[in-house]
């Protein structure tokens, strides 16, 4: 295989520094490196960062080939300088055998851009009554060991207990999705003064917070690993703030289309910011960038949430939830946290590859950059702007909630092991 | 004014006055007059889309555009491609192929105007969306109120009932507001959007309160579903507490008026001597609604010069 020397980049926004990879590890780092027998990638200005990985990915296979693919969204994720990314359970048939999960990973394989990591669902077809077959996934060639019926809560306080225990047996860790479904009945964005004014059913932010407050109690209680899936109101911070204080083993992840846009954005009724959770009030932003900062919030996830034009053309409360995040994550992130001066480079890489990789028990991925260490890397370019384009994604789907907004920082390459999935910004397959 | 009514929010209270102005000025020229129409909007084409049932609206926008001479498709979404999974932005280039200068759209999906408006040419009128507006509605009551009292300025103006579900009642706050009115929203804590009070309104939970200083008072329909929904406990306990009957009606002003957009639960919301009392404004309500609505389209479609 071929052997890179990346001259110049900055790991974790530091000293500029050249990187020498070989056979899919860091061979040496250090100063002014010879090249001998490697291709030489010019990274002046650069930033260096472990690859990106992702807790939260929906890439709709199988069954809904038409909004994305293993293999667009791998693609999707390697130009947004991912390595990793968790697949979610809810497609269909739904991830709960160890052979849907085999399925999804095995493709992943084979498009070979980043890899993929199934997530198994908690239940069986998230239908929240009795658990799946949680060790035979955990056994299965995909090693799953983030559990989810995202898309759904797991309700049932005494099930959540169970699938909190039981996945203890293998060092998995539940993925909650946490909405009270009796108080998001027919929920169709935020609850407040703007849902009141658009006459669209409310989803208050208390339905999200007295699952997290319940979880955090159940997970204490039986000293297990809970995760909290895209978390979007204050309230969820300052519940996940007290929990961590009382030592629970608890972490969580905020979307970046929660770190940047508000309910502000349904005014429009275009469905293209239709999400679930809904986008919050302004001051739930700067709680949830603030919980990011200071660590109370462990990790970014996109929950990049592919749909086709069909179902998201069409009046508000017809068009599925859901937007894309893979391609503009990193961007979204140095825009509300880098550029304010909130998070430096460490902080991102800790944000988007240590801690996600850490939770999801990833050995290869969110490792340091140093010499012998796997060569999952990704070069940011931090001075680029670019306005957002939807054609030009490489995912299957157009419901970019960025469309027309410029923003900061452009992916120049990815390497997975060693090889280039991303180079001067275009897909290597 | 703008090319689409979506919101009563659009109007400012200019544009308001004029469409009240010019449905006195059409209601005066169709007086005594035996064939009731005028010639303004021949050769256009207005476009009744109604998604959800509502027989009076439809025939009142239906009426409205053939008295003023356009031409008038019903487009009934019950029994036509729309049933067959057809998406509303396919409804709306066909009715673009057809040239339609105005699509009056009535929808159960709040926003469905707004989507509409940005794939069509023609004036989008709003007749009913979902929970959010119904500003024709509120045009009309604004209207029938200035007839009854002679003015808009000051008036105070009691809203009664479901104000959570209600696009009556949200159109009505924003239009009155605009209009110089003041407006107080009463019901029970069950029935008030979370927000309420970021609203241009006064809010209680008293009706016997505030009938004495109620210059009009308009009974919102209770939508049976309610009742099983733990919205309040009974329909008797409602009654009680908020519906307007022949006792509460006395307390109010010699010259108070009365109103409802119909239709009604006679003995819930309203009891029947009240309905048909001469403080009712029920009856005229309906006869405005056609004028009011002329004047939108006349307003919408020919009235000013682009
Ligand atoms: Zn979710």
């Amino acid at each position: 295989m071929t052997n890179y020397l990346v001259k110049g980049a900055k790991p974790y926004g530091g000293e500029a520094a050249d990187i020498l990879i070989k056979d899919g590890r860091i061979a040496a780092i250090g100063d002014s490196l010879p090249v001998t027998g490697a291709e030489v990638i010019e990274a002046d200005g650069l930033i260096a960062l472990p690859g990106l990985v992702d807790l939260h990915t929906h890439l709709r296979e199988p069954g809904r080939e038409d909004a994305e693919t293993v293999e667009t969204g791998s693609r999707a994720a390697a130009l947004g300088g991912f390595t990793a990314v968790h697949a979610m359970a809810n497609t269909d048939p739904v991830a709960d055998t160890a052979g849907v999960v085999e399925q999804v990973w095995r493709l992943g394989q084979e498009a070979g851009l980043v890899d993929v990591v199934p997530v198994g669902a908690v239940t069986v077809g998230l239908a929240g009554e009795r658990l799946a077959e949680l060790g035979a996934m955990a056994d299965s060639a995909a090693r799953v060991r983030v559990f989810s019926d995202d898309g759904h809560c797991v309700a049932d306080p005494a099930l959540m207990r169970r699938a909190l225990e039981y996945v203890k047996a293998f060092d998995g860790v539940v993925a909650q999705h946490a909405e009270e479904p009796r108080l998001t009945v027919g929920a169709q964005m935020h609850e407040g003064d703007r849902s009141a004014r658009l006459g669209l059913t409310g989803w208050p932010a208390a339905a999200e917070e007295a699952i997290i407050a319940r979880d955090v109690l159940l997970a204490e209680h039986v000293g297990a690993r809970l995760h909290v899936c895209h978390v979007s109101t204050a309230g969820s911070v300052e519940i996940l703030r007290w929990a961590k204080s009382r030592g629970v083993r608890v972490t969580a992840e905020v979307t970046p289309h929660h770190l940047l846009l508000t309910d502000a954005c349904a005014e429009s009724y275009d469905p293209v910011f239709k999400v679930n959770p809904p986008l919050r009030t302004d001051a739930d932003v700067e709680a949830l960038r603030a919980g990011l900062a200071d660590g109370t919030i462990d990790a970014v996830g996109t929950d990049h949430a592919p749909h086709a034009v069909e179902d998201k053309e069409s009046e508000w409360a017809q068009a599925r939830p859901g937007m894309l995040g893979l391609e503009q994550a990193l961007s979204v992130v140095i825009e509300t946290m880098v550029e304010p001066g909130r998070l430096d480079w460490a902080g991102v890489a800790d944000r988007m590859s240590v801690r996600p990789a850490a939770i999801g028990r990833l050995g290869e991925h969110g490792r340091p950059i140093t010499a012998g260490e796997p060569a999952n890397l990704v070069l940011v370019d931090p001075t680029a702007r670019a306005t957002v384009d939807p054609a030009a994604l490489a995912s299957r789907s157009r419901n970019s909630p960025y469309a027309g907004r410029e923003l900061p920082g452009r992916v120049v390459a990815t390497f997975l092991r060693g090889v280039p999935t991303v180079l001067d910004g275009k897909a290597q397959k | 004014m703008k090319r689409h009514l979506l919101d009563a929010t659009d109007l400012d209270r200019a544009d308001a006055t004029l469409v009240l102005d010019t449905a006195a000025q059409i209601e005066q020229a169709l007086a005594g007059r035996e064939v009731k129409k005028l010639p303004t909007l021949r050769g256009r084409t207005v476009v009744n889309l109604f998604y959800e049932d509502s027989t009076r609206t439809r025939i009142s926008f239906e009426l409205a555009a053939k008295r003023l001479s356009a031409d008038v498709i019903n487009f009934s979404a019950k029994g036509s491609s729309v049933s067959k999974g057809e998406s509303l932005k396919d409804t709306a280039l066909t009715l673009e192929a057809m040239g339609a200068d105005a699509v009056v759209i009535r929808h159960a999906a709040s926003g469905a105007p707004h989507r509409l408006a940005s794939w069509v040419k023609g004036s989008v009128v709003n007749a009913g969306d979902g929970t959010h507006e119904h500003p024709t509605q509120a045009l009309l009551d604004a209207y029938t109120v200035r007839q009854r009292l002679g003015r808009l300025e000051g008036v105070r103006v009691t809203i009664v009932g479901d104000v959570l579900h209600s696009r009556v009642a949200r159109s009505n706050v924003g239009l009155l507001h605009t209009l110089g009115a003041e407006v107080t929203l009463v019901a029970p804590p069950t029935l008030l959007p979370v927000g309420v009070g970021s609203w241009p309104a006064e809010v209680t939970y008293d009706l016997d309160a505030v009938l004495p200083k109620s210059d009009v008072v308009m009974m919102l329909r209770v939508q049976a579903e309610r009742m099983n929904a733990s919205f309040f406990p009974s329909a008797r306990e409602y009654s009680r507490r908020y519906g307007l009957d022949g006792r509460r009606m006395a307390a109010l002003p010699d010259d108070a008026i009365v109103m409802h957009p119909g239709p009604m639960n006679r003995g819930m919301e309203i009891a029947a001597d009240v309905a048909d009392s001469v403080r009712s404004t029920i009856v005229e309500q309906v006869a405005n609604g056609v004028s009011t609505r002329m004047a939108v389209l006349y307003l919408l479609l020919g009235g000013s010069p682009a």
